[in-house]
């Protein structure tokens, strides 16, 4: 497969029929929406005593969890990304545009922006939910914004690395076995504990080493420190590893999947 | 006829195309074609002869192992992009998306052939209307039947006026009016607006109904190629073909029939067949050597050349009726 220079107009018409697609689904749409806020009100809710244990940030337990329903939607639309994904191959809709002068890295990319888009709306609607509910984001509007240009990078990544599992399987149902390391990865993290407080030592020891733990301190330091270099730097270096290890796997899977002169 | 002129450019011009799958058989075997401008070419095969290969190749979603293919004046293997702007293709599977509506597909193709934004909206309407698929066009492919998913799935082929246009199977599985509905198309764009369309089929008759020439492939080779009308007049003779009441008695009446004919493969299990050497004249001669051998039999049936015939004769298979190969059982395509 020769790999051509994308066209940017192309990127943008099938990254909309991503998103509109994704969107007008409510099978998919109200899950991947609602689960995470359910999930968020069960942590601020259900185990605000922990915001009381020595050594805990100075933040409400409520704004220490804000941080959970971003890094769950970026990881649900990655499964999501990648299944539709693997249905545009088994249904034969992926050659069908590959028979359009539309490069492989366009319709690739373009499909990775469908899932940037969606999540862009939902984390829109949870933001609009936390202040609602009295979250206090310490950075500001331009904090909420780096968060969500976080959580798209990292989603792009992260769909990326869906999408290579995609591409070399064909499969939906392999792709939605995906699932559940996702939930793996977010709860073996510092979801719900500074990792200095986490007591199990294996415990500890991986959301040390899990690289999400990373990404949702850069978050929630946005919500509850303000402006944390260091800490933003960490998650950035997340995302932005992501971005590019599902960008690599994506296009080579793509390379290797399609024959097309 | 076609709106074919002999000193056009041709619009496919394949020499020794070649496809070998890693540790497969050659798929697609040094094949030659000439397809001219505004012709309807139909190419059949039996099941696994190359047919969908070959298209693959054509439409640049697989690269050649050796040989060369000139679509619409380009080279597939260096312009497969110019290629591509230039043909229109609906393969065996219509290749939708079930959650997206009729209108949004048209929308997309027309977006990713660079149509203006003005003339994409009216290309839209016009296909939608042609197709006869404006009132559903709102609603989500899930919920179109067979016919509506192949009939918008040739609308967004069209999108862009192809001038050549590649059809692998495209009313397989249609009810008949869908299916007359799909025909009346073809033969309208090749008769009005001259584009160049090639035909794979499974159905005989809808490859005889439509096509101007036909080229049979088997095995990856092309094995026989001209119009209906010649290859049927090559096969030339009818033939007979009659079915022993006891099957031992096969052999024995298989003799008697040797007598007026060359053995042709049946298209019934157990009949025995042959293409009569005098025609027709004798019939009745056959009836009363089958007596006098003491052969009775349950059936009797005199087969005027068909393309069922031809495709027989060439490749030892019946397309017709039985959907596949005698030998595999399978579907034909």
């Amino acid at each position: 497969m020769a790999l051509e220079l994308p066209n940017v107009a192309h990127m943008a018409y099938l990254s909309r029929r991503s998103a509109v697609r994704a969107l007008s689904e409510p099978a998919v749409m109200l899950p991947t929406t609602v689960f995470p806020l359910i999930f968020f009100g069960v942590l601020a809710g259900g185990v605000s005593a922990a915001g009381g244990i020595p050594g805990f940030p100075d933040a409400s337990y409520k704004d220490f969890v804000f941080a959970a329903p971003f890094v769950q939607i970026s990881l649900l639309a990655a499964v999501s990304t990648a299944t539709l994904f693997a249905s545009d191959i088994e249904l034969g809709f992926l050659d069908r545009l590959l028979l359009t002068p539309a490069s492989s890295v366009a319709i690739l990319v373009g499909h990775l922006m469908g899932a940037a888009a969606v999540v862009i709306v939902q984390a829109s609607i949870f933001l609009i939910v936390g202040l609602i509910v009295g979250v206090h984001i310490e950075s500001g509007i331009l904090g909420a914004l780096l968060l969500a240009v976080l959580v798209v990078i990292l989603t792009v990544g992260i769909s990326g690395i869906g999408t290579f599992v995609a591409l070399r399987t064909g499969s939906p149902e392999t792709v939605q076995g995906i699932f559940p390391l996702t939930f793996a990865l977010l709860f073996l993290s510092s979801l719900t504990l500074p990792r200095d407080l986490i007591e199990a030592d294996w415990f500890r020891l991986i959301a040390t080493v899990n690289p999400i733990s990373y990404f949702i301190e850069s978050i929630r330091s946005l919500i509850i420190v303000g402006w944390d270099a260091e800490a933003l730097a960490r998650g950035f270096l997340v995302a932005i590893g992501a971005l590019a290890v599902g960008l690599v796997a994506s296009v080579t899977a793509l390379r290797g999947k399609v024959e097309r002169t | 006829m076609s709106v074919t002129t002999q000193s056009q450019p041709l619009a496919i011009d394949v020499r020794s195309l070649t496809r070998v799958f890693k540790d497969g058989p050659r798929a697609v075997d040094a094949i030659n074609l000439e397809v001219r401008p505004g012709e309807i070419y139909g190419f059949l095969g039996p099941n696994g002869a190359g047919k969908s290969t070959t298209i693959l190749m054509l439409t640049t979603l697989l690269p050649p192992t050796s040989g060369t293919a000139l679509v619409a004046g380009h080279d597939i293997v260096q312009e497969g992009r110019h290629v591509r702007a230039a043909i229109g293709a609906a393969l065996q599977e219509a290749g939708l998306d079930p959650l997206l509506s009729g209108r949004d597909h048209l929308r997309l193709q027309a977006a990713l052939h660079s149509l203006p934004g003005r003339e994409r909206a009216q290309r839209v309407d016009q296909l939608l209307e042609q197709f006869g698929l404006s009132e559903a066009a709102g609603r989500k492919v899930i919920g179109y039947s067979g016919g509506m998913k192949r009939r918008l799935d040739l609308a967004m082929s069209l999108i862009h006026r192809p001038r050549v246009l590649f059809l692998d199977e495209p009313t397989t599985g249609l009810d008949p009016q869908s299916r007359s509905a799909i025909w009346t198309e073809v033969r309208r764009l090749a008769r009005e607006e001259g584009v160049t369309v090639f035909l794979t089929t499974q159905y005989l008759e809808e490859a005889d109904a439509l096509s101007d020439r036909i080229g049979i492939i088997d095995h990856g080779k092309i094995v026989a190629e001209g119009t209906p009308e010649f290859l049927k007049a090559d096969i030339g003779r009818p033939s007979v073909e009659a079915l022993a009441v006891n099957p031992e008695d096969s052999s024995a009446l298989a003799e008697v029939l040797a007598q007026f004919g060359e053995e042709v493969p049946a298209r019934s299990k157990g009949s025995i067949a042959v293409r009569l050497s005098n025609g027709t004249v004798d019939l009745a001669e056959i009836v009363r050597a089958i007596d006098a051998g003491g052969l009775r039999i349950t059936a009797l049936n005199l087969h005027a050349p068909t393309l069922d015939d031809v495709f027989l004769a060439k490749t030892g298979y019946s397309l017709e009726g039985s959907g596949g190969s005698p030998e595999d059982g399978t579907d034909g395509s």
